[in-house]
């Protein structure tokens, strides 16, 4: 093995034997010792993913094929892993941003009982992700795939005492289900129409070998899979519920791993997306419809953290309309930026968390500023840069998709139009959510004490601000640098991009007003604090997602919940159960009625077994004899 | 008057009824045992006439099985008449009846 080799394998390596060690020892590790084992696998992934994506920075790297081993002979399946730009941009984020995650945990979680399991979990959660960006064909991209479904169980309910937690990771894991059967289904036929899994057997053989109509089945079987796992409309509902594990799962959940998955394999399979226009198509419309969805909910949220989670959805809505309209670039480039202002933002919330003991309502938040001048400085930045307020990181990547799309023509300006006004939208829940918590009365009782937090937990701020802040020069109009990076990722599938600049002149700034204009509208609307009009019940009801949730409980939950009393009443206890029963019942029935026969006295026994030869005998010499 | 193989053929089946009644109707185990041996002997006399009268030895080889058997069920079935007797102080079979179901 080469030394790129060495170094792509390590990168899975070193978290998934973080993670054991941390699973068998991380008891003795103690505090912070386990914390610092975790982060120094995450962080040395870093490293490792930038010396070897260098050369692709550099204009000099060649992609990197590496052979694992034969792990189903029988189908054709080699394991192995794959290093071009696009899984190289998706390690160093999701090393990049989850070792910053790691950092601050290490302050999130002391004094837990479970520090070392919460940090085996988040290291296995790292590792499955590399694993899912990192394989060379659809087989090991299932592995991490199911992999991250099952880290996301683990740490939302990382703590199962609260039957809340429980209950929120029990969803997100079935939710997720109903994705990957769709996604399953979509690898059979893949695996039918080309005999192989690999991407580079089949996205070679695509152009010629699928006809329009199995590229659009196998597309929008994927999309089915994506929409769980990416959590959009309608899968989304897991999402929002999956507040209840520790704020730093949360920001690993929707910053770095998991729920970029859908967009990262989206772009991944962009040559499958090529052949079927029509499910490219849906992709945008259900990306931008589930944007726009997402954002109106978002505007009417009490917990913060559930404000950031709708605001996620909506965000990775913005990333399926630019894949879905072919912008692969711009899709990936908003994922990147994204994950730095969404990563800071959810470790932000947690650190206000922290500072009020456990409170999560914006209700009873409110001039914080003064008591946490680092965290609301760090929130400002991110604040902005989601808005999409130039010069920070959200401008770039929000204004390059919708100047994408804008530029495609046709039906495609109404889903500009749409994401115009979700960008206004955006911009005015994340005013509200800021406002709310930083400033204006206070309506926390004094004995609160808030106080900033510990320097592990400011420093990852810190950085990600920075990151936040500069992360839109990756890639500029003028500077087209992650465009050239990633281009030769996708094999001459043509990239949808911007148009001429003056027209995207005239769009970037049409985008900034409309920031400008939602955050001055919030600013308008909470001047004076909370507005009494959001007890309403309209409001509520918005609240509670227009209550979608509240319908697939009634239909999916508690029509499962009913076949399942069937199945568990009726049909095993008296069914399956009755038949057994009753076959002992029987035999114990004719054993009672023939015990009798049992006298015990010898003479009885002599009598009946001269009376059976007496009859025998009648019997032959009836027949004459034999 | 000679003696014809259907006499034999009836004082075996004379013997047997005998045998076969005590077996049923006494209740001292060891006569039991006797009646027992009583119909084994009855069925043996069939045995042996009816070689006699085919000219066959199959008749007498089975006699002496049965022989053989029975002096083996002998020894197994005092041993256990006496040990019954010595722990119950009794050989009658209707006091021996615990395996009544």
């Amino acid at each position: 093995m080469e030394a790129g080799e060495v170094m792509v394998s390590l990168l899975i390596l070193l978290p998934l034997g973080g993670s054991a060690l941390l699973l068998a020892f991380g008891r003795r590790l103690g505090q912070p010792g386990a914390g610092l084992l975790g982060t120094l696998t995450v962080g040395a992934g870093f490293v490792l993913a930038v010396v070897a994506g260098w050369g692709f920075v550099a204009g000099t790297g060649e992609a990197l094929e590496v052979p694992w081993f034969d792990w189903l002979p029988a189908l054709g399946v080699r394991a192995g892993l794959l290093w071009d730009p696009l899984s190289a941009l998706m390690a160093m984020v999701v090393t990049g941003v989850g070792a910053l995650i790691h950092v601050y945990s290490i302050g999130y979680m002391r004094g837990d009982p479970r520090f070392g399991r919460f940090f085996a979990y988040m290291n296995l959660f790292v590792a499955s992700m590399l694993i899912l960006v990192l394989a060379d064909g659809f087989a090991l991209l299932f592995v991490g795939w199911e992999l991250v479904g099952l880290c996301s169980y683990l740490l939302i309910s990382f703590w199962f005492e609260r039957p809340s937690a429980a209950a929120a990771g029990k969803k997100a894991f079935v939710v997720n289900r109903v994705g990957d059967a769709g996604f399953l289904v979509a690898l059979m036929l893949v695996f039918a129409s080309f005999g192989s899994l690999r991407y580079a057997d089949v996205f070679s053989q695509a152009p010629s070998e699928l006809t329009t109509g199995s590229a659009t089945a196998i597309t929008l079987l994927l999309l089915v899979g994506a929409v769980g796992k990416s959590a959009q409309f309608p899968l989304y509902v897991w999402l929002p519920d999956a507040m209840e594990g520790p704020t730093p799962v949360s920001a690993l959940i929707h910053a770095a791993t998991m729920v970029t998955a859908g967009v990262f394999m989206v772009a991944r399979t962009g040559a499958l997306f090529e052949l079927a226009p029509a499910s490219a198509a849906v992709v945008a419309v259900v990306g931008m419809g589930t944007a726009l969805y997402a954002a109106t909910i978002a505007v009417a949220q009490h917990d913060v953290k559930r404000v950031l989670a709708y605001s996620t959805i909506s965000q990775l809505g913005y990333m399926f309309a630019a894949v879905g309209a072919g912008a692969y670039v711009a899709g990936m480039f908003h994922l990147t930026t994204h994950a730095f202002f969404k990563a800071l933002l959810f470790l932000g919330a947690g650190a206000v968390i922290h500072a009020l003991a456990g409170e999560q309502d914006m209700r009873r938040m409110g001039g914080l500023w003064r008591r946490l001048p680092v965290t609301t400085a760090t929130m400002v930045v991110a604040w902005l840069a989601i808005s999409g307020i130039p010069p920070f990181s959200g401008f770039w990547s929000k204004d390059e998709i919708l100047a994408t799309i804008f530029e495609r023509g046709g039906l495609w300006r109404v889903i500009w139009g749409l994401g115009l006004l979700t960008a206004l939208i955006t911009a005015f829940y994340m005013t509200r959510m800021i406002y709310l918590t930083f400033f204006g009365e206070r309506r926390w009782p004094e004995q609160a004490h808030p106080h900033e937090a510990p320097w592990v937990m400011g420093l990852p701020l810190a950085v990600l601000a920075v990151l936040a802040l500069g992360g839109g020069m990756l890639n500029t109009p003028w500077r087209l640098g992650l465009e050239h990076f990633l281009e030769p990722a996708f094999h001459g599938v043509p990239i949808a991009t911007a148009g001429p600049g003056f027209t995207q002149v005239v769009l970037a700034i049409v985008s900034a007003e409309v920031a400008v204009a939602g955050i001055l509208l919030a600013v308008a609307a909470y001047r004076r604090g909370l507005r009494p009009a959001e007890e309403e019940p309209a409001w509520d009801l918005v609240r509670r997602g227009y209550g979608v949730d509240e319908a697939y409980a009634r239909v999916f939950a508690a029509g499962g919940g009913a076949a399942a009393r069937l199945v568990a009443g009726p049909v095993d206890q008296k069914g399956i159960d009755g038949l057994v029963n009753g076959v002992g019942v029987l035999v114990r029935t004719i054993g009672e009625r023939l015990r009798p026969l049992q006298t015990g006295f010898v003479r009885n026994y002599g009598l009946s077994i001269l009376v059976g030869a007496v009859a025998l005998l009648a019997w032959f010499l009836s027949r004459g004899g034999w | 008057m000679t003696v014809t193989p259907g006499w034999y053929m009836a004082l075996a089946a004379v013997l047997f009824v005998i045998g076969a009644s005590g077996l049923l109707l006494r209740r001292n185990a060891l006569v039991m045992f006797m009646s027992v041996e009583l119909m084994l002997n009855a069925a043996n006399l069939s045995f042996v006439a009816a070689g006699r009268e085919l000219g066959i030895l199959d008749g007498q080889v089975a006699v002496f099985f049965v022989m053989v058997v029975a002096a083996a069920e002998v020894v197994v079935g005092l041993a256990i008449i006496v040990t019954v007797f010595r722990r119950r102080a009794t050989a009658s079979v209707d006091e021996l009846s615990g395996l009544k179901g």
